[in-house]
């Protein structure tokens, strides 16, 4: 028995036959399926007489040859015949891809979408505000139907579980600015400001913004996650059948345990960064670490504090909204709840930095400067 | 030359008398045994059906044949070689003999459906042409019964039933010789099953195949079956065909089949019997008559 699928050409009075022999199986007409196919010569029979074992694939391979060239199909086996019978009437031209436009129009037609997309999307945004607020009004209203619980389960996750992550961040970026401002400051012979360098930036921006960048990959990003698959899952659907809001369990819950906790961990994190900076003045200015602590008390001046402690709630209510709407926009598959979770974290985080630059002015002019 | 050879043949189909295997099979999650001591023989060309209350471990149990739940115990043999402990290159071989439809169908989201189809092929044939494979792909979906537009839809364009049949185009891609089917008829409104029964059974007698088949459908397993395993106290208490198993004295089996929706499945199948003898349409009375009793408590 011959291990390859082979073909021969006989010609005879009767016109061409064309001779398969060996196993026509999927794994086997890869090699022949181009010389096939490219045959020009006219045919008039199709011989399956010396084919060991066909599958459709080599049903399918004879089939179209034959109609191809007008020829018909002589010594099928039994099984041949079967799936020669099941293949009649299968062919089709229709396009395997999903139908595109030419890219001339495709171009066009994709800045369009944007902007149609930009218009739903604001207007998404504002009324998912707007149904929020409703629902936080109501919660005022009936302040029974606040889910205590979920509150605290996010908050455990949103701020005590991050705890470790944020701390050892912060940690590390105090060092780093204490040891890189020391290099500078020293050429001045003022290495005592690393004091004032560490304590002023950290409090009012670093540790808030560095923890809503984290906070926002953390907890924005499960966010999206969460609702979107439950989205996916029709979960929130029967909440709402049930009579439950989902604004009411699952949105408000995680937006106030966002809105919450970033000051906490801001301020826990500034603390940690100038933990690392006493460190660093301990270890290489000379600095001891208790003086360096009590130094921040009269440098940094308490608007600092202020100036942090008000921008992390507004920076936390943006993380848990991009979160909380690109979630519950997910629709059709699990690929739409990787790119909303993807878009909650890009958005929160630009949003972040842009409404850090507002606030830096604003604080200035007010003269917290 | 040699081995180019024997790349460039296929595997030969399998010619012994049971395709599968499963000697001594235990599978456990912690504390919890899900089979023990489970002995199954799955005999060519046959469709075995598989049935056991919800919770015996009947996805364990397949999910065990194709190798995706390594066994705690025992031995799975299919096409007479082991599949536990298999290299990896041997169960390759393997792979492209066998074709998976899943409860959900289980197709990749971000393809459309001719596209699903030729995943497997490239996969396991990258030699075959771009035109041929398109070729496979396009009637393999008809073949499954699919109109011809859905070749480029994207499974979340289809409906329940569709996704079925383009995960059922899919396990068919490489001209499997054993097909495994979960539940392929959960789901789907009886004309729907029916003709997805009827579809198995002409692919499994036109392609040869051999189907392990999971369901909780008795239409299906009245219908189409011709042995059916029951899954029960952790392990496989009977193989056999419908009629032999319901004089079995397990409550289990009793419960099962003749129950009110067994008996209804029962007597739908008996009608279908007498129409075909007949060769003419039962008189409405009749067919009334012969409903009614189980069925009454059903729609009850």
């Amino acid at each position: 028995m011959t291990r390859l699928a082979e073909y021969e050409l006989q010609r005879g009075d009767g016109g061409t036959v064309l001779a398969l022999s060996g196993p026509y199986l999927v794994s086997t007409v890869g090699a022949i399926d181009d010389d096939l196919r490219d045959m020009e010569e006219p045919l008039s029979r199709v011989d399956l007489s010396d084919v060991s074992e066909i599958d459709t694939v080599g049903a399918w391979l004879a089939c179209s040859l034959a109609s191809s060239h007008g020829a018909e199909i002589t010594g099928a086996s039994e099984r041949a015949q079967r799936l020669l019978g099941a293949l009649t009437g299968m062919d089709s031209e229709q396009e395997l891809a999903a139908p595109r436009l030419p890219v001339w129009k495709r171009v066009p037609e994709a800045m369009g979408e944007k902007v149609f997309n930009a218009r739903t999307g604001a207007t998404g945004v504002v009324s998912f505000l707007g149904a929020l607020l409703i629902s936080a009004g109501t919660l005022i209203r009936h302040p029974r139907r606040f889910r205590m619980v979920a509150l605290v389960h996010q908050v455990e996750l949103v701020g005590v579980s991050a705890l470790p992550i944020i701390g050892l961040m912060s940690f590390l970026i105090g060092i780093v600015i204490a040891q890189q401002g020391a290099v500078q400051l020293a050429q001045f012979g003022a290495e005592t400001l690393t004091i004032n360098l560490v304590g002023r930036i950290t409090l009012r921006e670093l540790g808030v913004l560095m923890t809503a960048i984290m906070v926002a990959g953390r907890s924005g990003s499960a966010f999206a996650a969460q609702l979107g698959t439950m989205k996916l899952t029709e979960e929130v659907d029967a909440m709402r059948t049930i009579g439950i809001s989902p604004m009411e369990a699952l949105v408000i819950p995680r937006i106030l345990a966002a809105v919450l906790m970033m000051p906490l961990l801001g301020f826990y994190a500034s603390c940690l960064a100038i933990i690392g900076g006493a460190v660093v003045g301990d270890l290489m200015l000379g600095i001891p670490f208790w003086t360096f602590l009590s130094r921040i008390q009269e440098v940094v001046p308490t608007y600092d504090v202020w100036v942090g402690l008000i921008k992390a709630p507004v920076f936390g209510l943006i993380v848990g909204l991009a979160g909380c709407y690109n979630g519950m926009q997910v629709k059709g598959n699990s690929e739409e709840v990787g790119r909303r979770t993807t878009l909650s974290v890009v958005a929160a985080i630009f949003a972040v930095i842009v409404l850090d630059a507002f606030f830096a002015v604003f604080f200035t002019e007010l003269g917290w400067g | 030359m040699g081995e180019e050879r024997d790349t460039a043949t296929g595997p030969q189909r399998f010619r012994g008398d049971y395709p599968i295997v499963v000697e001594g099979l235990e599978n456990r999650f912690g504390d919890h045994v899900v089979h023990q001591d489970l002995d199954l023989k799955v005999r060519r060309g046959e469709i075995l059906g598989v049935v056991g209350g919800s919770g015996t471990g009947k996805s364990v149990l397949m999910r065990s044949i194709i190798g995706l739940q390594p066994p705690s115990a025992g031995d799975v043999q299919v096409f007479g070689k082991s599949i536990i402990d298999a290299e990896p290159d041997e169960a390759i071989g393997v792979r492209d003999r066998w074709g998976v439809l899943f409860q959900g169908g289980a197709l990749f989201s971000t393809l459309t459906v001719g596209e699903n189809v030729e995943v497997p092929l490239k996969q396991f044939y990258p030699d075959i042409s771009d035109e041929l494979r398109h070729e496979i792909a396009r009637y393999k979906v008809l073949l499954s019964g699919l109109p011809e537009d859905a070749v480029n839809k994207f499974p979340s364009e289809l409906s329940g039933g569709m996704k079925k049949r383009a995960g059922l185009a899919r396990a068919l891609a490489l001209d499997p010789e054993l097909l495994f089917l979960d539940e392929p008829t959960a789901g789907l409104d009886p004309i729907g099953a029916a003709a997805f029964d009827n579809l198995t059974r002409e692919l499994k007698e036109t392609l040869g195949l051999t189907v392990f088949l999971i369901t909780h459908d008795l239409d299906t397993l009245h219908e189409i079956c011709d042995r059916v395993a029951v899954l029960a106290d952790k392990r496989v208490i009977a193989v056999d065909t419908v009629p032999k198993l319901m004089e079995l004295d397990h409550p289990w089996i009793q419960e099962y089949f003749n129950g009110p929706r067994g008996r209804a499945a029962l007597t739908a199948q008996a009608l279908d019997e007498l129409r075909k003898h007949m060769d003419m349409p039962v008189a409405a009375h009749a067919v009334k008559a012969l409903d009614k009793p189980p069925a009454g408590k059903d729609k009850a």
